[in-house]
């Protein structure tokens, strides 16, 4: 088959001959790579592209080793190839496949990482109360100077901050400052677990500082009625989201698979998947708490309402309740199925 | 797809059986998407931040919290999320990327999915640490396949991809048949002209005297002693583009 091509002038009518197919298999290529719907026929176009494309590079290698015309068809080649192995496109059954059957089973295996991560936080914020309780200047630590005027005054930093910002614009404020905070609690898993541990400490001994704080001044309360709409899902979707953490650390730290990259490529992916619904409890928590949680119109008792039915449904999507369908019951009535 | 790592580079095994090799970007390529990319995305953040800002001073009176959402929200959104965004509309590649020839896959060679490009981005909160990537880039360092732990979380890694176009390709095949040039031949002259300026000024003479002993009907040894540089360029864009006015010193 090489034989003719050897020659200058077989050579030269071969490349100028290919080279109207290059072109026509190019823009194949790319309309299939722009669109999701194609027919059956353009689908088979597409391989009989791929194979001629490795027809010729498989050619061109052997007459124009290192040139400019086989570099060209090693990177058509491999377009072709891409396209034709990527995987469908199915984002919707994606996503529901990854809340219905994912998140439950992400939840199961994760299980004791999340007892292990809320406990470590109760555990900090009691201990972060229990600091500030007995040394109140220690509160510098955990809020600004201003906040503390505001509570030695008598005043929530909360408090009046619609008047400030529109809700809209505080809620985006609240769940994008909330989605990182989630994240580098899961991320930070990679420092062996050690991240997301110190981590998590933190933000429990900021919290039950700040309690305390706001408690001493009589404004406990208040505080309270505050986060109580958003605070339950809010404070457990970090737990979830460091316990993301702490299977990325374990990863590390005793991988399951054969390397540790692979164990850590495996917990991320995983991980990711949970992330995801992290993000999107957060966002409702941050349209909760840039909408309800500063309007004072709304009284204790809708707050806690709205705060643990909502800590419910997230738990119910969290461990896959909601989707579980009820056990079918053979009805007496309903004939037999047919042999 | 099966993919194998090799020093050249990443060897894809296909079903036809032609194999083929995806070269793995360094460090250098992907810092110079990266300042690409880091100014992109300031200038336009910079500049949807003034144009609005206009735009709401002259529309709403320049009330402060609706400013503050249709000016700072989205600015911040176009330089958070420039990179995710962008990796997934262009499949793998920014503009940066594309000027630096390089380009986002699996570790398969295949092209990443929106999961793996969420992931890598979403860990650039690790690689930035504490300062400028240090993170990030100390791991380039030391990484066989010089990726950074984003691409390690998400399994991708960077490779070069600036092949030459089809254009280019079948210009150069239609000059070298009309010059009576074979492709292989084209192309040196081509890339001897291409890199005329770069070479130095007795390499590149050396270089041109001898394609043109070579290439040229008629040139004799005696002759190209006495080939100067002007001579020599008009002569060598001659031989590719035959019916083209010579070629400016």
């Amino acid at each position: 088959m090489t034989q003719g091509l050897e020659s200058d002038a077989g050579l030269r009518a071969w490349l100028t001959q290919r080279a109207g197919l290059w072109q026509g298999i190019e823009a194949q290529l790319a309309k299939l790579t722009r669109g999701r719907r194609h027919t059956v026929d353009e689908a088979n176009a597409a391989v009989a592209g791929y194979r001629a494309l490795a027809h010729d590079l498989s050619m061109a290698r052997r007459v124009l080793p290192d040139s400019r015309v086989t570099r060209y068809l090693e990177s058509s080649y491999w377009r072709a190839h891409s396209l034709l192995t990527r995987p469908a496109h199915r984002f919707v059954s994606d996503l529901a496949k990854i809340l219905r059957e994912d998140v439950p089973a992400i939840t199961r295996e994760l299980r004791g990482a999340i007892f292990a991560v809320t406990a470590l936080f109760v555990l900090s914020a009691a201990a972060g109360a229990s600091l500030v309780h007995r040394y109140p200047e220690l509160a510098s630590l955990f809020l600004s100077e201003e906040a503390i005027n505001d509570v030695e005054t008598g005043k929530l930093w909360t408090e009046g901050i619609l008047n400030v910002f529109p809700p809209a614009y505080v809620s985006i404020q609240i769940f994008t400052n909330n989605i990182v905070v989630a994240l580098t609690a899961a991320l930070f898993g990679v420092i062996f677990g050690l991240g997301t541990f110190y981590f998590m400490v933190l933000n429990g001994l900021l919290l039950g500082g700040v309690f305390a704080f706001t408690a001493q001044h009589g404004l406990g309360m208040r505080l309270f009625e505050f986060v109580s709409a958003h605070g339950p899902v809010e404070l457990t979707t970090i737990c979830l989201a460091g316990a993301v953490g702490v299977s990325i650390g374990e990863s590390l730290i005793r991988p399951r698979l054969a390397t540790r990259l692979a164990s850590f490529q495996s917990a991320v992916a995983r991980g990711s998947q949970y992330l995801a619904m992290c993000v999107l409890l957060l966002i409702v928590c941050g349209l909760i708490e840039g909408h309800i949680s500063p309007d004072p119109s709304y009284p204790l008792w809708s707050r806690l309402v709205i705060g643990w039915s909502w800590w419910f449904v997230a738990m119910c999507v969290v461990t896959g309740r909601i989707w579980r369908q009820p056990a079918v019951t053979p009805s007496r009535s309903t004939p037999a199925a047919a042999p | 797809m099966d993919a194998t790592e090799i020093d050249e580079g990443l060897r894809i095994r296909s079903v036809t059986g032609v194999d083929f090799t995806l070269p793995v970007a360094g460090v250098g390529g992907r810092s110079f998407a990266f300042v690409i990319d880091l100014h992109i995305r300031a200038i336009a953040a910079a500049t949807w931040l003034l144009v609005a800002q206009v735009i709401v001073t002259a529309v709403a009176a320049g009330s402060g919290s609706t400013a503050i959402m249709w000016t700072a929200v989205p600015a911040g959104a176009i330089y958070f999320l420039y990179h995710p965004i962008v990796e997934l509309i262009m499949g793998g590649r920014t503009p940066g990327k594309r000027i630096a020839g390089i380009r986002v896959v699996m570790r398969d060679g295949s092209p990443p999915g929106a999961g793996p490009i969420l992931v890598r981005n979403v860990f650039r909160l690790v690689d930035s640490l504490p300062f400028a990537y240090a993170v990030g880039l100390i791991a380039c360092f030391t990484t066989d396949r010089q990726v950074r732990i984003g691409d390690m979380a998400a399994g991708t890694l960077l490779i070069y991809d600036d092949a030459p176009t089809r254009e280019a390709v079948t210009a150069l095949v239609a000059q070298g048949t009309a010059a009576g040039l074979s492709a292989p031949q084209a192309e040196l002259v081509d890339d001897l002209l291409t890199r005329w300026e770069a070479l130095g000024p007795g390499h590149r003479l050396h270089l041109a005297r001898q394609m043109i002993l070579q290439f040229e009907p008629g040139a004799t040894l005696e002759n190209s002693g006495t080939i100067g540089e002007h001579d020599a360029l008009r002569r060598l864009s001659a031989l590719l583009r035959p019916s083209a006015p010579a070629a400016p010193a």
